[in-house]
């Protein structure tokens, strides 16, 4: 058994065909006919383009724009004045074609992998490939015909470069192992668009084996085996088969409500933390936004972010979502969350202390110009505004009647927005759950989250490993929390969404849909798991278990109960 | 020569598509193009060179131009980076 990085998700069994590196060797001759060179130089630079350019239609075809533009990127870098210019300078000198495209190549590859950043040590695999491309044209080297591979084969490289992958016949290639790549890279990317399974930085792989040996390539874990022995190839068949059938019933629920056994309807939001994210909670088939997080505006950024910038972030968000709701958090910042240029004071205690709607209500300049970008927005889409860390009633009507202040200014201002903007809050602490009824007659929704409240409730800091033991949304206090919030919500008719990370729990799921939650905001890769949760459950089926565990006295028998009754 | 200060306020700042983008609108220009980070200039026409100067969202940058049209192609760098590049 060896580790690697696990890249691209499921089970492959087969036959391993080894993709050997190619002697890019060359004598380093000194040219006399320089033109000649060049010609010969601008002869490879445009097969080279030609192949390319077939490979990028190939890939928009069989896999998509996006994963093409890795072959577009490679067009348009090789199509740089500077890139060709600096190779040809070198060829006037007297250095021939192979000797120019590795130096100037190899100043490239080396100024981007010193980068301190994920994208720009991918430009520096990028130039990596074009100079092996371009080599082997000069060379005149013919490639493996990665096409031809027979099926259930289990492809072993040092590095699957774009030109390689994009030659993968899906139903021939079971699995890949690279010595090289992490999850970003393009190998990365282009095996889970194919859902191949792919282990990537498996070091020595190429040397250890050799083609036809059998290997699992387990790419959810990141581990593989060679020629296994025992029981592992029947337990891999087994846990391919169950991946298989989850996959496929996963698929089965895209594109459908979400709704328990017995039929009743509840909302399936996303988590984002950017504009572009609401894309990816459309692509994983999310009803709606049930948490944008503003911080990003205000985290990636040297200056408070203006009206405008805010307003146009927001109303990304919201039309892309055309209509259905996006739930803005207003700044949740403090805690363990600090914006260097907002100079806020060290504190003893950061999370009990001045942060979120508290900070917020003390700055009410900025607070103003992020409600004002978030109203404006919502003529554009289903903006609501939901406000973080309320512990009084206070809180919350200042903050709705600064939002019917700045309704008023726009419309004298004649800005258009949606009238009926909703305001709501997050419920986080134990004192917001224990008025929760008070605060039901205020608010438009509720959002429970879960992280903040379990750690409030519980009294205990999750990053700390000595008392992290104690951190459990299933300890009967935060349970019992849950349950509060929720019916006080639902007894005032208003909404009740969750955000934190169990709303995506299949242990927490039933409760939640025995205790009446209307709205579950997960990340989007969980909707369609936490969808065939939801599923399963009827109300009956749900309330008779949640009755069985609040009854129980300890997190440890609840947990066990829930793991007995689940049905995954 | 003209010149003016701006931010990059691209979340990724000037990766693949910004700078390609940016390369092909100034190839269309005589002047020279070159934007100032860090003490360095890059020039505005090639892909590569803007690539290597790292440049990330919230960065203060100074762009440059010298030539025939030097005022036109600054006012379309200038639109160009306020627009978001492409991104």
């Amino acid at each position: 058994m060896q580790n690697g990085i696990a890249a691209s998700r499921g089970i492959g069994i087969g036959s391993i065909c080894v993709i050997t590196e190619h002697d890019l060797s060359f004598e380093n001759k000194k040219i006399e006919d320089t033109e000649k060179e060049k010609a010969r130089f601008d002869a490879a630079v445009e097969s080279f383009k030609e192949t390319t350019a077939t490979m990028a239609e190939d890939i928009r075809k069989r896999i998509g724009p996006k994963e093409a533009e890795i072959m577009e990127g490679h067009l348009v870098m090789i199509s740089d004045p500077t890139m060709a210019g600096e190779m040809k300078k070198m060829i006037d000198v007297g250095q021939c074609a192979e000797a120019a495209v590795t130096a100037v190549c190899d100043m490239f590859i080396g100024m981007f992998s010193t980068m301190d950043d994920d994208i720009m040590q991918q430009r520096a695999s990028d130039v990596s490939d074009i100079k092996t491309s371009l080599l082997k044209i000069l060379l005149g080297i013919e490639d493996i015909d990665i096409s031809k591979v027979a099926p259930g084969t289990v492809l072993v490289a040092q590095d699957l470069t774009p030109s390689m992958t994009s030659q993968i016949v899906k139903e021939n290639v079971v699995g890949i192992i690279t010595e090289v790549g992490g999850k970003t890279s393009h190998s990365a990317i282009l095996a889970r668009a194919l859902e191949i399974p792919a282990v990537l930085s498996v070091p020595g792989i190429t040397e250890k084996v050799k083609n036809k040996d059998t290997a699992i390539v387990d790419g959810t874990d990141g581990v593989i085996f060679i020629n296994p022995e025992g029981d592992v190839l029947s337990r891999y068949i087994i846990k391919r088969e169950e991946f298989i059938k989850k996959q496929a019933e996963l698929k089965s629920f895209l594109g459908k409500e979400t709704k328990t056994a017995d039929g009743e309807l509840v909302e399936l939001f996303c988590n984002i933390g950017t504009p572009k994210d609401a894309k990816k909670a459309v692509e994983c088939d999310g009803e709606g936004i049930g948490l944008f997080r503003s911080e990003f505006l205000y985290m990636d950024n040297n200056h408070l972010p203006s009206e405008e910038e805010q307003f146009a972030a927001y109303k990304e968000a919201a039309e892309i979502m055309k209509g259905k709701d996006v739930i803005i958090r207003t700044l949740d910042i403090g805690g363990d969350k600090d914006i260097p240029y907002l100079n806020m004071k060290k504190e003893d205690n950061p999370f009990l202390g001045y942060r979120a709607v508290r900070y917020c209500l003390g700055n009410k300049d900025s607070y103003i110009t992020q409600l004002r970008a978030m109203i404006r927005a919502s003529a554009f889409g289903k903006i609501k505004i939901m406000v973080p860390l309320v512990t009084c009633v206070e809180e919350l009507r200042e903050v709705k009647n600064m939002v019917a202040d700045i309704k008023k200014d726009l419309d004298s201002e004649g800005i258009d927005y949606d009238k009926d903007i909703a305001v709501g809050c997050m419920i986080e602490t134990p004192a917001a759950s224990l008025i929760a009824d008070l605060l039901a007659k205020e608010a438009d929704f509720f959002s429970i989250g879960t992280n903040d409240l379990t750690q409030y409730t519980m009294s205990v800091d999750r990053g700390n490993a000595d008392v992290a033991y104690l951190y459990s949304t299933f300890q009967p206090s935060v349970l019992r929390s849950i349950k509060n919030i929720i019916q006080c919500g639902r007894a005032a008719g208003i909404p009740v969404g969750m955000c934190g990370e169990a709303a995506a729990d299949p242990l927490m799921i039933p409760l939640l849909i025995s205790f009446g939650l209307t709205e579950y905001s997960v990340n989007p890769v969980l909707v369609l798991t936490a969808r065939s949760v939801i599923a399963k459950w009827t109300k009956a089926e749900a309330d008779a278990l949640a009755e069985k565990v609040l009854a129980m006295d300890t997190e440890a028998e609840i947990v066990a109960a829930l793991k007995e009754a689940s049905k995954e | 020569m003209v010149s003016q200060k701006i931010t990059i306020t691209n979340e990724q700042g000037m990766h693949m598509r910004p700078a390609s983008v940016v390369s092909q609108a100034m190839a269309a220009y005589t002047s020279n193009v070159n934007i100032i980070f860090n003490g360095n200039a890059y020039d505005c026409k090639s892909v590569m060179m803007l690539m290597t100067a790292c440049i990330k969202c919230g960065s203060e940058v100074e762009v440059q131009c010298e030539g025939p049209d030097e005022a036109d192609a600054l006012a379309k760098m200038i639109e160009l980076i306020e627009s978001g590049m492409g991104d």
